[in-house]
């Protein structure tokens, strides 16, 4: 195995970060157990560390950076999709809010 | 020992640039025609487009004016806006740098203008260069600015970081260190409050970050771009803690706002968003208005962390790109100084980014054009906004407190 796909930036976080494209169904190690990849994920994106449900804050450096509005399992792609900020709304060029959720 | 061009006020320069500034958008035109033809990179063209007055434009034009990067400036005014040249023009002069002043509707229009424009960049050039004198410049007296551009899921984890450390070694070598933009630091203001050198000072960086939420609340955005969630940043507060990584982990020393020049060496913090209630629109409408902003505030030149791909320069001090995400690094591998993406393939640490973000600090310092310079890469955006002074407890190094 060469450099992993996913890393943790602290040890409190519930999303792992991506470091090399995953493709769907190839298998990924998160906190030493392999599993395949639900879906794809691009370098940059987060990944659940456990299963997560809406309302649970999602913590990555160590802090909150928003709540789950939609559940993901473990190991699926966390984004706008499933998650929002608890400060103020992101948008899109298609959307100028969270709200189309 | 770095070597820097010496201004009447005791600053060094680590350019010795010729400017240009159109003084209302009426006279860009001729403005941008005369540094065309003159076709040398140290003559630059830099502006501000509105006729209505105003104090934090006029402010930043005459510290870029009065940069030390700058060794002389022709001004190109159409005639009946309200910018008020001969100030500017004065300023200018009581600096000991030489300053001509053309108005387009006395000389007799376009034509005329830039004929009478390029004889006045010659004669500024060459009294430009007849002054610049080079002088021993140390590290303590360099002005070095931080800002993330097109940020995505890489920048908070490599280039942001590394030049936090980088900014750790010039706060410790004396340089003075400037970090900004409180819209990208909601949610770490209590984080960054305890790092203040006073209790004073950190409930004004609260009420800083305050101040930016409220304003972008009002703008219906965050500081958030498409391109950035594209990236795989989520909230306006997980870009938050990646940018803040840029600063350190240096005490925070001050909190000064665009135009206004830091004491002495250290980190500090500019408060780009206005002050009262939002007038002008966004506080910054892309990431050249921060750029000038710091410069504004005395940068020599600013570390730019991108993970997306931003390919700017600036104009008057250069910017040094470091690029985050390997993918973009190797896709726009023409536009970028430093990878730091190559942390996440396990070719290189954070420590040893930071080193050379240090070194390239020091070397284009001493005079290395960077790869948006040597592109010819010259931006300058300069628009509306109101400002307060900074409050008593914003500088209190300055005021009489000790570290």
């Amino acid at each position: 195995m060469t450099v992993p796909s996913l890393i943790l930036l602290h040890e409190e976080d519930n999303v792992l970060v991506c470091v090399a494209g995953i493709a769907a169904g190839e298998t990924i190690v998160i906190d030493g157990a392999a599993l395949p990849a639900p879906e794809a994920v691009a370098v940059g994106h987060k990944v659940a560390r456990r299963a997560l449900g809406p309302g649970d804050k999602v913590l990555k450096y160590g802090a909150p950076i928003g709540s789950m509005t939609r559940p993901a399992e473990l190991g699926a792609w966390v984004h706008m999709h499933n998650m929002k900020s608890d400060y103020i709304a992101t948008h899109t060029r298609q959307t100028l809010s969270e709200d189309k959720h | 020992m770095l070597e820097g061009y010496l201004r009447s006020d005791g600053r060094k320069g680590v350019r010795n640039v010729v400017l240009v500034a159109y003084l209302v958008e009426c006279a860009h035109h001729v403005a941008r025609r005369i540094v065309d033809r003159i076709d040398d990179p140290d003559v630059q063209l830099i502006g501000f487009p509105g006729c209505y007055p105003n104090a934090y434009a006029a402010k930043v034009m005459n510290a870029i004016a009065t940069h030390p990067n700058v060794g002389g400036i022709v001004l190109v005014s159409l005639g009946c806006e309200s910018f008020d040249r001969e100030g500017l023009g004065e300023a200018v002069a009581a600096s000991g740098r030489p300053v001509e002043t053309l108005v387009i509707q006395e000389v007799g229009g376009t034509k005329a203008t830039i004929a009478a424009g390029l004889a006045a960049v010659e004669r500024v050039r060459a009294a430009a260069a007849d002054a610049a004198a080079k002088v021993p410049m140390a590290l303590d007296e360099l002005v070095v600015a931080t800002i993330c551009g097109g940020s995505d899921g890489t920048s908070g984890i490599t280039a942001n970081p590394a030049v936090g450390r980088a900014f750790d070694r010039l706060v410790a070598a004396g340089a003075t260190c400037i970090f900004e933009e409180t819209g990208e630091l909601v949610g770490c203001e209590g984080v960054m409050a305890d790092r203040a050198v006073t209790p004073e000072l950190g409930r004004e960086i609260v009420a800083c970050v305050e101040k930016a939420e409220q304003y972008y609340r009002v703008m219906g955005f965050g500081s958030f771009a498409p391109g950035n969630a594209e990236g795989g940043l989520t909230t306006q507060e997980e870009k938050s803690m990646g940018a803040y990584s840029k600063s350190g982990s240096s005490p925070i020393s001050g909190i000064v706002k665009p135009g206004d020049r830091p004491p002495s060496g250290g980190l500090y913090l500019l408060d780009v968003v206005p002050d009262g209630e939002p007038r002008f629109g966004f506080p910054n409408i892309s990431d050249n208005a921060e750029i000038v902003e710091l410069i504004a505030c005395g940068a020599h030149l600013t570390l730019f962390t991108t993970g997306r791909g931003s390919v700017v320069g600036s104009a008057i001090a250069p910017v040094i790109k470091v690029c985050a995400n390997p993918e973009t690094a190797r896709r726009l591998a023409d536009d970028m100084d430093v990878n730091a993406g190559r942390i996440l393939e396990g070719a290189a640490n954070l420590a040893e980014v930071g080193d050379e973000i240090f070194d390239r600090v020091i070397e284009v310092a001493a005079g290395r054009r960077t790869v948006s310079e040597e592109l010819g890469h010259q931006e300058f955006i300069l628009t509306y906004k109101a400002f307060d002074p900074i409050g008593p407890s914003c500088l209190p190094l300055s005021a009489g407190a000790t570290r």
